[in-house]
Protein backbone atom coordinates (compact mmCIF):
# COMPACT_ATOMS: atom_id res chain seq x y z
CA UNK A 1 0.00 0.00 0.00
CA UNK A 2 1.06 3.57 -0.66
CA UNK A 3 0.75 5.83 2.38
CA UNK A 4 0.64 9.57 1.67
CA UNK A 5 1.31 12.10 4.44
CA UNK A 6 1.01 15.89 4.04
CA UNK A 7 1.33 17.28 7.59
CA UNK A 8 4.44 18.61 9.31
CA UNK A 9 5.79 16.00 11.77
CA UNK A 10 6.46 18.56 14.50
CA UNK A 11 3.01 20.14 14.30
CA UNK A 12 0.67 17.16 13.97
CA UNK A 13 0.66 13.50 14.96
CA UNK A 14 -0.28 12.35 11.45
CA UNK A 15 3.13 10.91 10.58
CA UNK A 16 3.22 8.91 13.82
CA UNK A 17 -0.19 7.37 13.10
CA UNK A 18 0.79 6.61 9.51
CA UNK A 19 4.07 4.98 10.55
CA UNK A 20 2.26 2.98 13.21
CA UNK A 21 -0.13 1.50 10.65
CA UNK A 22 2.11 1.29 7.59
CA UNK A 23 3.68 -2.18 7.74
CA UNK A 24 5.12 -2.44 4.25
CA UNK A 25 4.97 -0.77 0.88
CA UNK A 26 5.74 2.89 0.42
CA UNK A 27 5.47 6.19 2.24
CA UNK A 28 5.20 9.38 0.17
CA UNK A 29 5.78 12.69 1.94
CA UNK A 30 4.20 15.75 0.32
CA UNK A 31 3.45 19.39 1.27
CA UNK A 32 4.49 20.15 4.89
CA UNK A 33 5.30 16.48 5.52
CA UNK A 34 8.48 16.85 3.44
CA UNK A 35 10.10 18.48 6.48
CA UNK A 36 10.17 14.99 8.05
CA UNK A 37 12.64 13.96 5.34
CA UNK A 38 15.14 16.76 6.07
CA UNK A 39 18.38 16.31 8.01
CA UNK A 40 18.32 17.44 11.62
CA UNK A 41 14.53 17.55 11.89
CA UNK A 42 13.18 16.09 15.12
CA UNK A 43 11.36 13.39 13.15
CA UNK A 44 14.55 12.10 11.46
CA UNK A 45 15.15 9.14 13.84
CA UNK A 46 11.63 7.72 13.46
CA UNK A 47 11.76 8.16 9.70
CA UNK A 48 15.09 6.32 9.53
CA UNK A 49 13.58 3.50 11.54
CA UNK A 50 10.57 3.34 9.23
CA UNK A 51 12.90 3.11 6.22
CA UNK A 52 13.81 -0.43 7.30
CA UNK A 53 10.31 -1.61 6.31
CA UNK A 54 9.06 1.05 3.92
CA UNK A 55 10.34 2.71 0.79
CA UNK A 56 10.21 6.41 1.53
CA UNK A 57 9.66 9.10 -1.10
CA UNK A 58 9.47 12.92 -0.87
CA UNK A 59 7.93 15.24 -3.42
CA UNK A 60 10.73 17.40 -4.82
CA UNK A 61 8.61 20.43 -5.83
CA UNK A 62 7.47 20.74 -2.19
CA UNK A 63 11.04 20.45 -0.91
CA UNK A 64 12.21 23.09 -3.37
CA UNK A 65 9.38 25.47 -2.45
CA UNK A 66 10.43 25.24 1.20
CA UNK A 67 14.14 25.73 0.51
CA UNK A 68 14.86 22.21 1.80
CA UNK A 69 15.84 20.33 -1.38
CA UNK A 70 19.52 20.15 -0.38
CA UNK A 71 18.75 18.70 3.05
CA UNK A 72 17.08 15.46 2.01
CA UNK A 73 18.00 12.52 4.28
CA UNK A 74 20.08 9.83 2.50
CA UNK A 75 17.91 6.93 1.46
CA UNK A 76 14.77 9.00 0.89
CA UNK A 77 13.88 8.97 -2.80
CA UNK A 78 13.00 12.32 -4.39
CA UNK A 79 10.08 12.20 -6.86
CA UNK A 80 8.47 14.76 -9.14
CA UNK A 81 4.74 14.91 -10.01
CA UNK A 82 5.16 12.17 -12.64
CA UNK A 83 6.83 9.99 -10.03
CA UNK A 84 3.88 10.69 -7.72
CA UNK A 85 1.49 9.38 -10.39
CA UNK A 86 3.69 6.33 -11.00
CA UNK A 87 3.61 5.47 -7.29
CA UNK A 88 -0.18 5.65 -7.23
CA UNK A 89 -0.39 3.42 -10.30
CA UNK A 90 2.19 0.89 -9.01
CA UNK A 91 0.44 0.25 -5.71
CA UNK A 92 -2.84 -1.67 -5.51
CA UNK A 93 -4.29 0.87 -3.08
CA UNK A 94 -3.36 3.98 -1.19
CA UNK A 95 -4.19 5.77 2.03
CA UNK A 96 -3.96 9.54 2.30
CA UNK A 97 -3.40 10.53 5.94
CA UNK A 98 -5.12 13.92 5.75
CA UNK B 1 1.68 53.88 19.78
CA UNK B 2 0.96 50.31 20.85
CA UNK B 3 3.28 47.37 21.10
CA UNK B 4 2.14 44.66 18.68
CA UNK B 5 3.53 41.16 18.49
CA UNK B 6 2.69 38.78 15.68
CA UNK B 7 3.27 35.16 16.61
CA UNK B 8 4.00 32.87 13.65
CA UNK B 9 3.81 29.14 14.30
CA UNK B 10 2.99 27.66 10.87
CA UNK B 11 5.16 26.54 7.99
CA UNK B 12 4.76 28.50 4.74
CA UNK B 13 2.68 27.18 1.77
CA UNK B 14 0.95 24.31 3.64
CA UNK B 15 -1.59 26.87 4.86
CA UNK B 16 -2.35 30.56 4.30
CA UNK B 17 -1.30 31.69 7.81
CA UNK B 18 2.27 32.74 6.98
CA UNK B 19 1.22 34.96 4.10
CA UNK B 20 -1.67 36.47 6.10
CA UNK B 21 0.69 37.32 8.93
CA UNK B 22 3.01 39.10 6.54
CA UNK B 23 0.10 41.19 5.25
CA UNK B 24 -0.77 42.23 8.80
CA UNK B 25 2.86 43.11 9.55
CA UNK B 26 2.84 45.50 6.60
CA UNK B 27 -0.49 47.02 7.69
CA UNK B 28 0.76 47.55 11.24
CA UNK B 29 3.89 49.17 9.84
CA UNK B 30 1.80 51.54 7.73
CA UNK B 31 0.09 52.72 10.93
CA UNK B 32 3.51 53.26 12.52
CA UNK B 33 3.04 50.89 15.40
CA UNK B 34 5.75 49.22 17.45
CA UNK B 35 5.82 45.83 15.74
CA UNK B 36 7.63 42.68 16.80
CA UNK B 37 7.38 39.44 14.88
CA UNK B 38 8.02 36.15 16.65
CA UNK B 39 8.77 32.87 14.88
CA UNK B 40 8.06 29.74 16.94
CA UNK B 41 7.63 26.03 16.11
CA UNK B 42 7.17 25.48 12.34
CA UNK B 43 6.96 29.29 11.95
CA UNK B 44 10.77 29.36 11.75
CA UNK B 45 10.49 27.61 8.37
CA UNK B 46 9.00 30.81 6.94
CA UNK B 47 12.47 32.35 7.04
CA UNK B 48 14.40 29.50 5.37
CA UNK B 49 16.73 30.61 2.59
CA UNK B 50 16.55 29.28 -0.96
CA UNK B 51 12.81 28.81 -1.57
CA UNK B 52 11.99 27.92 -5.20
CA UNK B 53 8.21 27.85 -5.57
CA UNK B 54 7.83 27.69 -9.35
CA UNK B 55 6.96 23.99 -9.42
CA UNK B 56 4.10 24.40 -6.93
CA UNK B 57 2.76 27.45 -8.81
CA UNK B 58 2.76 29.62 -5.69
CA UNK B 59 4.34 33.01 -5.05
CA UNK B 60 7.54 32.91 -3.00
CA UNK B 61 6.90 35.63 -0.44
CA UNK B 62 10.03 35.06 1.65
CA UNK B 63 12.03 37.97 0.11
CA UNK B 64 9.47 40.30 1.73
CA UNK B 65 10.90 39.48 5.17
CA UNK B 66 14.19 40.94 3.97
CA UNK B 67 12.40 44.17 2.96
CA UNK B 68 10.72 44.70 6.34
CA UNK B 69 13.67 46.72 7.56
CA UNK B 70 12.73 49.40 5.00
CA UNK B 71 9.42 49.71 6.88
CA UNK B 72 11.27 50.11 10.19
CA UNK B 73 10.38 46.60 11.25
CA UNK B 74 13.61 45.15 12.52
CA UNK B 75 12.39 43.18 15.52
CA UNK B 76 12.21 39.67 14.13
CA UNK B 77 12.60 37.16 16.95
CA UNK B 78 13.32 33.50 16.30
CA UNK B 79 12.98 31.07 19.19
CA UNK B 80 16.27 29.20 19.31
CA UNK B 81 14.73 25.94 20.58
CA UNK B 82 12.37 25.78 17.60
CA UNK B 83 15.21 26.41 15.15
CA UNK B 84 17.40 23.71 16.70
CA UNK B 85 14.57 21.13 16.68
CA UNK B 86 14.46 21.52 12.90
CA UNK B 87 18.19 21.16 12.32
CA UNK B 88 18.53 24.80 11.29
CA UNK B 89 20.94 27.57 12.31
CA UNK B 90 20.79 31.36 11.91
CA UNK B 91 22.84 31.16 8.68
CA UNK B 92 20.01 29.16 7.08
CA UNK B 93 17.64 32.12 7.39
CA UNK B 94 16.91 34.70 4.70
CA UNK B 95 17.40 37.77 6.86
CA UNK B 96 19.04 38.94 10.08
CA UNK B 97 16.98 37.96 13.09
CA UNK B 98 17.31 38.13 16.83
CA UNK B 99 17.77 34.59 18.16
CA UNK B 100 16.29 34.32 21.62
CA UNK B 101 15.46 31.45 23.90
CA UNK B 102 12.00 30.49 25.12
CA UNK B 103 12.34 32.24 28.49
CA UNK B 104 13.36 35.55 26.90
CA UNK B 105 10.55 35.31 24.37
CA UNK B 106 8.03 34.68 27.14
CA UNK B 107 9.16 37.86 28.84
CA UNK B 108 8.91 39.84 25.61
CA UNK B 109 5.39 38.53 25.03
CA UNK B 110 4.33 39.75 28.48
CA UNK B 111 5.32 43.30 27.53
CA UNK B 112 2.99 43.55 24.52
CA UNK B 113 -0.27 45.49 24.28
CA UNK B 114 -1.59 43.32 21.46
CA UNK B 115 -0.63 39.78 20.47
CA UNK B 116 -1.86 38.39 17.15
CA UNK B 117 -1.59 34.69 16.47
CA UNK B 118 -0.93 33.02 13.13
Amino acid sequence: MLHIVNKSPLEKGTLDTALGLARSGALLLIEDAVYAATRGNGAEPKLREAMQNLKVYALMPDLQARGMADRLIDGVNPVDYEGFVDLVVEHPNCQSWL
Amino acid sequence: MKKFMLVNRKAPYGSIYALESLEVVLIAAAFEQDVSVAFIDDGVYQLKKGMQTKAIATKNFSPTYRALEDYDIDKLYVESESLAARGLVAEDLITDVKLIDRAALAELMEQQDVVLSF
